[in-house]
């Protein structure tokens, strides 16, 4: 499996995975986190794992299980912990250590190594296990967290043995080891892998996403951080000069009961015009995604708040244009006028996909250094790359004492 | 001359960085000097030297992260200029490209308008571990050596000439010292070439193309013997 990923990641990586891999090899490894559907960290977790395998490292994946209130606590944990304000009673931080508690008899957490995703599962670190290296793995951004919220989980985070965050300013002072490992995509994933054009018309055709005119585009859960109501109003201001249509592609993930309230006001936003579209997919939907950014002329991200957004990443590879909120992980992605454009308003989302439209060899440009960038920057390559760097690092730490 | 087999050969070893943030952040020029006096070596090893390892288009403003920060973030074009200039294989160790970057700073600050601006971005300081990783590719002479750094990952590039000469302090490129010993290919006029490649301002891709061209230069010169 690892030796297809000679054509598309950069030259020589494949045999310096290889080289790393030696260093840790026959070593355990274990992930938890809380869903196994939907959203970045499990689609990522499903294509790494059998590199890991590859490689020689036994890998596992374990999900956390939890009651309506966990997952309703959990969520307002993330908005809080991204700087929106939540009420969060007791009973919810009862139901949260609860709720670990309850795992950590369940899942099989018996590893040299164990790589805890975000903070639905930090609460797991009373039940490390005698000499492993345990890892926290931040996927968003706590920099500037509700106080109580983040004062309830610092004593479990300082426990672990290092953590790690996406992007610098998303880390907070803590007296372990905090690295910086960028999320990546694979480019051989249902979501990212190539595909002909009849193969692409063909799944526009039964989304029922006519071609006859440009398309812009954004996928993302239905989500107030992602501003998909903000996208609407671009589309509007576009729309006095340029006949097009929007498309926002989304659903939720199994742990985000939001959703269904954000989707109402896009709704609501959209009222009858026929050129949006707004196409609820199942987490599985990665083909139908594929094709929709294929067939993208322009693709939105235009997110307030974000942790990363790996859909800038995927739409890069796909050598198209993007215009995204400037926030987050998207600063990283998007290099203004070389693979892309941040906003920080509708208007400005409006104003650079006007510019875009009227210059087609711009979107080619961008599209074409895009890809490269994304070849070098946020291929899963790389990322397996850095995570083994992190076990060879831990693991020499431990031996030295 | 030209078949010429070193008695050592030379060993390619790669090379990755994992990085460690700080959590220092310096949200002004001057909060920015007192940190660059204080943060590790390392860190100002990673923000010198690190853009080599980066993607080209991130390094398209200038080569050192604290001048592309007063520029983009604290709207300071001309300390940016001056700390864009700076080039790392002009010093012998890390203590005395601090030194200089502390100085200009301080002159900058001391004595020039200074723009006051409400930065969106903190500078965020970083320190990098290498990881080096042997390949297993070894060359004994020039062709084999020509062969294997046309192919090899970039890392080894990034390894050899710039961990060798700076962290290690070997004050020189490691395929320099092999193409000059007696243990190697007794090449000295190719080895002062190669030691000048670093200071061109190349990426790693350019400074691999300039040294496989070198490398060329003198296999066309050793057949015309």
């Amino acid at each position: 499996m690892l030796e297809q990923y000679q054509d598309v990641a950069p030259q020589g990586t494949v045999e310096l995975l290889r080289q790393l891999g030696r260093r840790v090899e026959g070593k355990t490894l274990v992930h938890v986190n809380s869903t196994r559907l939907g959203g970045g960290v499990a689609e990522i977790l499903h294509r790494l794992l059998p590199l890991f395998d590859e490689l020689g490292i036994k890998a596992r994946w374990e999900v956390m299980a939890g009651s309506d209130v966990f997952y309703r606590t959990t969520k307002s944990f993330h908005n809080a912990l991204q700087g929106t304000r939540q009420r969060i009673t007791p009973e919810m931080y009862d139901a949260f250590i609860e709720c670990n508690r309850d795992n950590a008899k369940r899942l099989n957490l018996d590893s040299e190594f164990a790589m805890i995703h975000d903070p639905q599962a930090v609460a797991l670190i009373n039940a490390r296990p005698h000499g492993a290296t345990w890892i926290w793995r931040c996927h968003i951004d706590v920099s500037t967290p509700q106080h109580s919220v983040w004062q309830f989980l610092r004593p479990f985070v300082v426990r672990y043995d290092a953590a790690v965050f996406s992007l610098p300013k998303f880390s907070q002072r803590l007296p372990l080891p905090q690295f910086l490992v960028y999320p990546s995509i694979d480019p051989f994933s249902e979501k990212n892998r190539e595909m002909e054009s009849d193969e692409i018309e063909r799944v526009l055709q039964r989304l029922s996403v006519p071609r006859d005119k440009p398309i812009l585009l954004q996928v993302s859960r239905f989500d107030r951080f992602k501003d998909p109501v903000g996208v609407v109003a671009a589309y509007r201001l576009v729309k006095k000069s340029h006949d097009c249509r929007l498309v926002l592609a989304g659903g939720t993930a199994t742990d985000d009961p939001e959703g269904a309230e954000v989707l109402a006001e896009v709704q609501e936003a959209v009222g009858t015009d026929p050129d949006v579209h707004i196409l609820l997919l199942p987490p599985t939907a990665n083909l139908e995604i594929n094709a929709l950014q294929r067939a993208a002329t322009i693709i939105y991200q235009k997110s307030t708040r974000e942790g990363f957004g790996l859909t800038v990443a995927e739409a890069l590879w796909k050598g198209k244009p993007v215009i995204g909120g400037e926030t987050g992980g998207i600063t990283i992605q998007l290099i203004p006028e070389v693979t892309g454009f941040t906003v920080n308003s509708p208007e400005g989302a409006a104003f650079y996909t006007r510019r875009l439209l009227n210059e087609p060899e711009l979107m080619t440009v961008l599209g074409r250094q895009g890809k490269e960038y994304a070849r070098h920057r946020f291929l899963i390559t790389r990322h397996l790359q850095e995570y083994l760097g992190l076990l060879i690092y831990l693991q020499q730490r431990v031996r030295s004492g | 001359m030209s078949n010429r087999s070193a008695n050592m050969p030379f060993r390619f070893v790669s090379c990755m960085e994992l990085r460690e943030v700080l959590g220092k952040r310096a949200m002004d020029e001057h909060r920015l000097l007192e940190l660059i006096e204080e943060v590790p070596a390392d860190s100002i090893y990673y923000h010198t030297h690190s853009y080599f390892l980066r993607h080209a288009y991130t390094q398209q403003l200038y080569s050192n992260d604290f001048a592309t920060w007063v520029v983009l973030y604290a709207q300071d074009r001309l300390l940016g200029e001056r700390l864009g200039v700076l080039d790392p294989f002009d010093f012998d160790d890390i203590e005395q490209l601090r030194d200089e970057i502390l100085r200009i700073m301080s002159e900058h600050l001391n004595h020039s308008t200074v723009p006051r601006c409400v930065v969106s971005e903190p500078f965020e300081f970083i320190r990098s571990h290498i990881i080096e990783i042997p390949l297993g590719l070894e060359a004994r002479t020039l062709c084999e050596f020509h062969d294997a750094l046309a192919n090899v990952e970039v890392g080894a590039v990034y390894n050899h000439v710039c961990e060798a000469r700076m962290r290690k302090r070997q004050l020189s490129v490691d395929f320099a010292r092999w193409f000059s010993s007696e243990e190697g290919l007794g090449l000295q006029e190719l080895a002062r070439n190669v030691e000048q490649v670093g200071r061109l301002g190349l990426s790693l891709e350019g400074m691999r193309k300039k040294i496989l061209r070198l490398c060329d230069d003198e296999l066309a010169r050793q057949r015309t013997l």
